[in-house]
């Protein structure tokens, strides 16, 4: 029988995946991107588990409401990245520094 | 161990590998079929988990709309992965370090002993009919008690469309375009001058 800690501990550990791969892909903004939905994919896990053991639908809905919002990030992000490429013709964090911070 | 337990480990390996490989492939495009592979995996374990509906809006949003979109565009962008490579290796201890670090501290938290898993709550998950169906009972909480927050997420979607349409679209200086409208309303005056003039004399 599966348990409730198995879930929890396995998006635990995409987490912590997802974490490092923003601290060794920290100049490509794509990449950051991509462990951006891991994370989301993390919590949704848990969401999900919980859900399911509590017998309880409404963290499915949450987890609904949070893959619409994480498709819209992304459609928004990625339009973000084509317009920063067209006129840097770069996506590397280190050559956004126009507000230098 | 059951068949279940067995299929939960299979597609939890994959999913941890897969995940892995995102993070650490050199070339942009296999990272994201290997979240491709990732959404898949974590799409079945959802499956065991009894949340039928999502993993297919899993597979189906995720595979099918944004990572096509992610897909579409790297291959548009003509990236240089050398300089956006630099510094992978420097950053290698700490990125590990933090990752066990912080995986240890989180399984530490949720594991076994805790969130009372000897509670008869937890140790055993209702188990539904054959004949339940999740889509069901999504769709009569989400249609009625969560009504107002579904509709706020179809705005949300509009405005995601609005945006990227927005900021994506431009006009091009060197563009030859010729507005439609304005060559079908064009008005014989408007091309032509007859000019009056006296014969000329050989």
């Amino acid at each position: 029988m599966i348990e409730l800690s198995d879930y929890l501990m396995l998006g635990a550990i995409l987490f912590a995946i997802s974490v490092a791969g923003i601290f060794l892909n920290r100049k490509n903004v794509i990449i950051l991107l991509m462990c951006v939905e891991l994370m989301l994919l993390a919590v949704n896990m848990n969401f999900v588990a919980f859900s399911h053991f509590l017998g309880n639908s409404v963290g499915q809905v949450f987890v609904f409401f949070i893959l619409t919002v994480a498709a819209a990030e992304a459609a928004i992000g990625l339009a973000i990245l084509v317009v920063l490429f067209r006129s840097k013709h770069s996506i590397n964090v280190e050559d956004m520094d126009a507000l230098k911070g | 161990m059951t068949f279940e337990k067995l299929l939960f480990y299979i597609l939890a390996v994959l999913l941890i590998i897969s995940a892995t490989m995102v993070i650490t492939r050199r070339n942009p495009v296999h990272a994201a079929l290997s979240l491709i592979l990732a959404f898949a995996a974590s799409s079945g374990i959802w499956m065991l988990a009894e949340a039928e509906f999502l993993a297919i809006v899993l597979v189906l949003v995720y595979v099918g709309a944004v990572m096509v979109l992610f897909l579409f565009v790297l291959m548009m962008l003509d990236i240089d992965v050398a300089t956006l490579r630099a510094g992978f290796i420097k950053m290698l201890p700490i990125g590990i370090l933090m990752a066990v670090a912080m995986a240890a501290e989180l399984i530490y938290v949720v594991g076994p002993k805790n969130f009372g898993m000897d509670v008869e709550k937890f140790s055993s998950s209702v188990r539904h009919a054959a004949d339940y169906s999740n889509t069901e009972e999504l769709g009569s909480v989400l249609y009625t008690v969560y009504m107002y927050p579904f509709e706020i997420a179809a705005v949300i979607l509009l405005v995601a469309i609005i945006a990227a349409i927005g900021l994506t679209m431009r006009k091009r200086p060197d563009s030859k375009y010729v507005d439609p409208s304005k060559q079908v309303a064009v008005k014989r005056k408007d091309r032509v001058r007859m000019v009056s003039m006296d014969a000329e004399k050989g």
